[in-house]
C-alpha cells in the first residue's frame, strides 16, 4: 500500500475529532431542543466522513459507500421522529427549552 | 492534498459556525452547508454515490425539515433575545479556544496508526456491494425507514374527543 493513501489518514483523523468535539460539545451545552439536534447531525457528519476517510485509504470504498447510504437512511429516520418528538413537547410545553421539560422528572 | 485541507477547514469552519450562530434558521443553513461541503470532500475519496445521497438527503431533506420545525415555533420577546445571547455567550465562547487547543496538541503527536491494510476489494461497485454483499443491510433499511413512518403516524395522531 502506498505512503501517499495512509498520509491522508492522519490529517482527517484529526478534522473528524474535531468535528465530533464540536457536536459533543452542542449537544452537552446547548438547552435548545432542535440545537440539541443539530449537534447530534454533526456527530453523524463526523462518523460518514470517518467511513468515507477509512473506505478510501482501504480501498473498500465501495463498502465504505454502501454503509453510509444505510447511515444516511438511519440519520433521516432518527431525525424524522426526533422532530416528530420536538414538536410534540413544544406544543404541551410551550417551550423548546430543556430546563422547563419537568414532566420525565422522576 | 493542501486543497483536501482547505476542504476540512472550510468544513469545519461551517460547523463552528453552526454551532455559534444565535439564529436557529441560520444554524440550519450552516448545517446545509457543512453537509454540501462534505459532499465535496466525499466526491474527492471517490465515493460519488453516496455523496449524491448526501446532498439530496441531507443537505435537501434534513435542511427542509429543520426549517419547517423552525417554522413552526414562535420567535422570541426582544427581552429573551438578549438574555438569550447573554447566556448563550457565556456557555459557547470556550468552544473556539478548545478547539484551537485541541488541533495544535493532535497535530503536534502526529500519531501513525499501526493498520494492516486488508486486501482491495473484489466488487468495486457500490450497487453491486449493496445489492449483493450487503443484501441484510438492506433489509434492514426497509424495517428502519417502516419504524420511522410508524412512528411519526403515532406521533402525529390526532386524539379521538370523547
Amino acid at each position: 500500500m502506498s505512503n501517499g493513501v495512509l498520509g491522508v489518514l492522519w490529517p482527517f483523523s484529526l478534522f473528524i475529532i474535531m468535528l465530533s468535539v464540536v457536536g459533543l460539545y452542542c449537544v452537552l451545552v446547548t438547552r435548545n431542543l432542535i440545537r440539541a439536534l443539530i449537534g447530534l447531525e454533526l456527530l453523524f457528519k463526523a462518523v460518514t466522513l470517518l467511513l468515507v476517510t477509512v473506505g478510501y485509504v482501504t480501498y473498500h470504498a465501495a463498502l465504505a459507500q454502501a454503509l453510509v447510504i444505510t447511515l444516511i437512511v438511519i440519520e433521516v429516520v432518527v431525525m424524522t421522529v426526533a422532530v416528530g418528538v420536538v414538536l410534540g413537547i413544544r406544543s404541551y410545553n410551550e417551550s423548546l427549552d430543556t430546563r422547563r421539560i419537568r414532566n420525565l422528572k422522576g | 492534498m493542501s486543497v483536501n485541507i482547505a476542504i476540512l477547514l472550510s468544513l469545519l469552519a461551517a460547523s463552528l459556525w453552526t454551532v455559534l450562530t444565535r439564529s436557529l434558521l441560520r444554524s440550519a443553513i450552516g448545517l446545509a452547508l457543512t453537509s454540501a461541503i462534505l459532499t465535496i470532500l466525499m466526491i474527492r475519496l471517490d465515493s460519488s454515490l453516496a455523496a449524491v445521497f448526501e446532498l439530496s438527503v441531507c443537505t435537501g431533506l434534513i435542511s427542509v425539515l429543520f426549517i419547517s420545525t423552525i417554522s413552526l415555533t414562535h420567535p422570541l420577546t426582544r427581552k429573551e433575545i438578549l438574555a438569550h445571547m447573554r447566556e448563550r455567550r457565556a456557555r459557547f465562547w470556550f468552544l473556539p479556544f478548545l478547539l484551537i487547543a485541541l488541533g495544535v496538541i493532535l497535530s503536534l503527536l502526529k500519531i501513525k496508526p499501526p493498520i494492516d491494510l486488508p486486501a482491495p476489494e473484489a466488487v468495486k461497485e457500490a450497487r453491486n456491494v449493496l445489492w449483493s454483499l450487503r443484501q441484510v443491510d438492506v433489509m434492514g433499511q426497509i424495517i428502519v425507514l417502516l419504524t420511522g413512518v410508524f412512528g411519526v403516524v403515532i406521533l402525529f395522531k390526532e386524539r379521538v374527543k370523547k
